[in-house]
């Protein structure tokens, strides 16, 4: 009991200290900063990581359809928050669009401005989400009947139709078409980011550690195993995929803030595959993993990597070579590396906390050898 | 005591020409211990496959507990192909999935061993549980089941004293020898509460020394967790050891049906291992 007590502490640490500078970060440096960028744009990335780390790294569904989540998410929250007043100029095209209401103008009503704005901005990340979980549940009927290969191309297959599906025109009143929804109301400092994707994934912890979570292990190393352990596959299955697709919902609304605009565009396959790298890069069946590669991930490729573009690298001028693209080159290259020689990911599939554990298992080792 | 817990009626399961499984009818009575053996290939694991809802059998019905768990007829394209008899005998169709049946109360281990590979020993007892718990994933999620999930750990720590597994118990699976291992999956049944365990050939690649204690260790499992009991295996010192009765099956037929010295003087049974002298 006392190591569990000994990682309860680490944890608790390790949360406060990220929480602290981030809060320092927000205190001393403006919103436009570039490291608040890349806490935002990382936060975002890690709660989706997560969530499809529960699904492909704890579940074994190889699923590839995080995008067309994630574009829910950001469609119900950009079209549920955008205010009223200001939806004419947005839905230019579309005479001012179909829905004239805003979740944040409506709490803002009986809650004041502040608060209610801010209720509303999270009940409409919330709808997101759950739009996401319910489209995940018509999909899985068909699709989770499927394995492997199969079951990651149908997903990405729904994704991209969705994206087409959003930028159709006979739905413009509400989707705006191919336009941009804009103007609707963000968080331009890092600390919320942090605190809503930190409470989602602190969730998701939960989940894979309940006897939920142990089921859904099950079933990822052997199936036939786990159904005949009475563990009903088609409902975890199920269950798995509707809770990953509700996260990734709620980050597609937590990207949608991030960005300030939302279009279909961004949410191509590639940003499902750029998800899917963090996860690999992580350690599949890892959820700190998860959360340290995007973090890893987007500090490089937004800020530390971003002078291979612009002609100055480490001190080094070669605007001959540093021209746009080369970062994702070098990108490729670091990547190749990471693959190579942490075959498992960063860490695998143990937790941060379970650090603890092979430096214990080290000091009985050593102690058993004298 | 004495009350019937698993009937097979007339199960027969076809693939395409080929009759796995051919009219099998068996009785079990509660507390029993039952072997089926015969030579390979004769349809012992597709029998179990029957019972435990992994295949829908092509004609006939599995009782369990007085109530018909499983029924199934001719249909489609079988119709045509099928071979045995009693077609016409069923009209219903029940085909629950494996996990259905095994929250009826029959669990099973694998010929070749199906343990969870990345879990620990602990865990994978503790995830047979599942099928066990009423909490649904909110609950479970924010923790309101904590009395459940506690009592969960306390019984699989205690079964696994039982099992003589508990040093074990924060070791990977996969990690533990080949006897142990199968062990584990007999412990693994138990933790889903069964009242009929079935045990598909659980000494197989075991020496003699380890095929006793697998022996005795069936029994007292028997005799402590009140279990009946429905085995496949190979080895004749265990089966015949342990046995109340025995089912021989080969090429998919029953052949003989008694106690282990019935079966041992049983010519058919003996042709059926040896084969028939061909003095013509």
């Amino acid at each position: 009991m006392t190591m569990q007590k000994k990682k309860t502490i680490f944890t608790t640490v390790v949360l406060a200290a990220l929480l602290a500078a981030c809060v320092i970060v927000d205190l001393t440096l403006p919103s436009f900063h570039i490291a608040v960028t890349v806490i935002k744009k990382a936060t975002v990335y890690a709660l989706v990581a997560a969530s499809m780390n529960l699904l492909n790294g704890f579940t074994g569904l190889f699923s590839l359809g995080q995008a067309g989540f994630m574009l829910l998410g950001a469609y119900a929250y950009g079209v549920l928050t955008i205010p009223v007043a200001k939806r004419a100029s947005v839905y230019q095209y579309f005479d001012g669009g179909a829905i004239q209401f805003s979740l944040p103008e409506i709490f803002a009503g009986f809650l004041g401005d502040g608060v209610g704005g801010v209720v509303g901005m999270l009940a409409a990340l919330l709808v997101g989400g759950i739009l996401a979980a319910l489209m995940a549940y018509l999909i899985g009927l068909p699709v989770l009947r499927l394995k492997s290969d199969y079951l990651a191309i149908a997903t990405l297959g729904f994704a991209e139709i969705l994206r087409a599906f959003f930028q159709w025109n006979a739905l413009g009143p509400i989707t705006n078409g191919s336009n941009l929804l804009k103007s609707y109301p963000t968080f331009s400092k890092a600390t919320p980011y942090v605190v809503l994707a930190g409470v989602m994934i602190a969730v998701i912890l939960l989940l894979i550690n309940s006897t939920y979570g142990r089921a859904f292990k099950a079933i990822r190393d052997d199936e036939v195993a786990a159904e005949a352990m009475g563990i009903n596959l088609a409902r975890h299955k199920r269950l798995a995929f509707v809770i990953s697709s509700f996260f990734a919902g709620i980050g597609g609304g937590m990207m949608a803030m991030y960005m300030g605009t939302i279009a279909a565009a961004p949410f191509k396959s590639s940003l499902t595959y750029e998800i899917l790298l963090i996860v690999v890069i992580g350690g599949i069946g890892s959820i700190s993993g998860s959360v340290i590669a995007s973090f890893l991930y987007i500090f490089s490729s937004e800020w530390l990597l971003r002078g291979l573009d612009s002609g100055e690298f480490l001190g080094i001028s070669a605007p001959g070579l540093f021209k746009n693209g080369f970062r994702m080159a070098v990108f490729s290259v670091i990547i190749m590396v990471i693959v190579l020689f942490f075959r498992r990911g960063i860490m695998g599939d143990k937790e941060l906390p379970d650090l603890l554990d092979r430096r214990e298992r080290k000091h009985k080792k050593e102690a058993a050898g004298k | 005591m004495s009350g019937q817990v698993l009937k097979v009626e007339n199960a027969t399961m076809q693939f395409g020409g080929v009759v796995a499984v051919d009219n099998l009818n068996l009785e079990i009575n509660e507390g029993e211990i039952v072997a089926l053996i015969g030579p390979n290939g004769a349809g012992k694991t597709t029998a179990f496959n029957v019972v435990t809802g992994v295949y829908q059998p092509t004609n006939g019905a599995v009782w369990f507990q007085g109530e018909k768990i499983i029924e199934n007829h001719p249909q489609g394209k079988m119709k045509k192909m099928y071979k045995g008899e009693h077609a016409g005998e069923y009209s219903h169709v029940l085909a629950p999935t494996p996990d259905k049946i095994t929250k009826l109360g029959m669990a099973r281990t694998f010929q070749n061993i199906r343990l969870w590979k990345s879990q620990t020993v602990f865990d994978n007892v503790l995830i047979a549980k599942h099928c066990r718990a009423t909490s649904n994933v909110m609950s479970a999620t924010f923790r309101f089941n904590r009395k459940e999930e506690m009592r969960q750990r306390q019984n699989v720590e205690e079964l696994l004293k039982i099992v003589g597994l508990y040093e074990e118990r924060d070791e990977l699976a996969t990690s533990l020898p080949y006897g142990k291992q199968r062990r584990l999956e007999i412990a693994r049944a138990l933790a889903a509460e069964p009242k009929l365990l079935l045990l598909d050939e659980p000494a197989a690649g075991m020496n003699p020394q380890e095929t006793d204690e697998l022996t005795a260790f069936i029994g007292e499992m028997r005799d402590r967790f009140g279990l009946t009991i429905f085995l496949i295996e190979h080895h004749m010192n265990l089966v015949m050891g342990i046995s109340d009765r025995i089912y021989v099956l080969d090429f998919g037929k029953l052949i003989a049906e008694g106690t282990p010295a019935e079966i041992q003087n049983n010519q058919r049974v003996i042709d059926a291992y040896l084969g028939v002298a061909d003095d013509a």
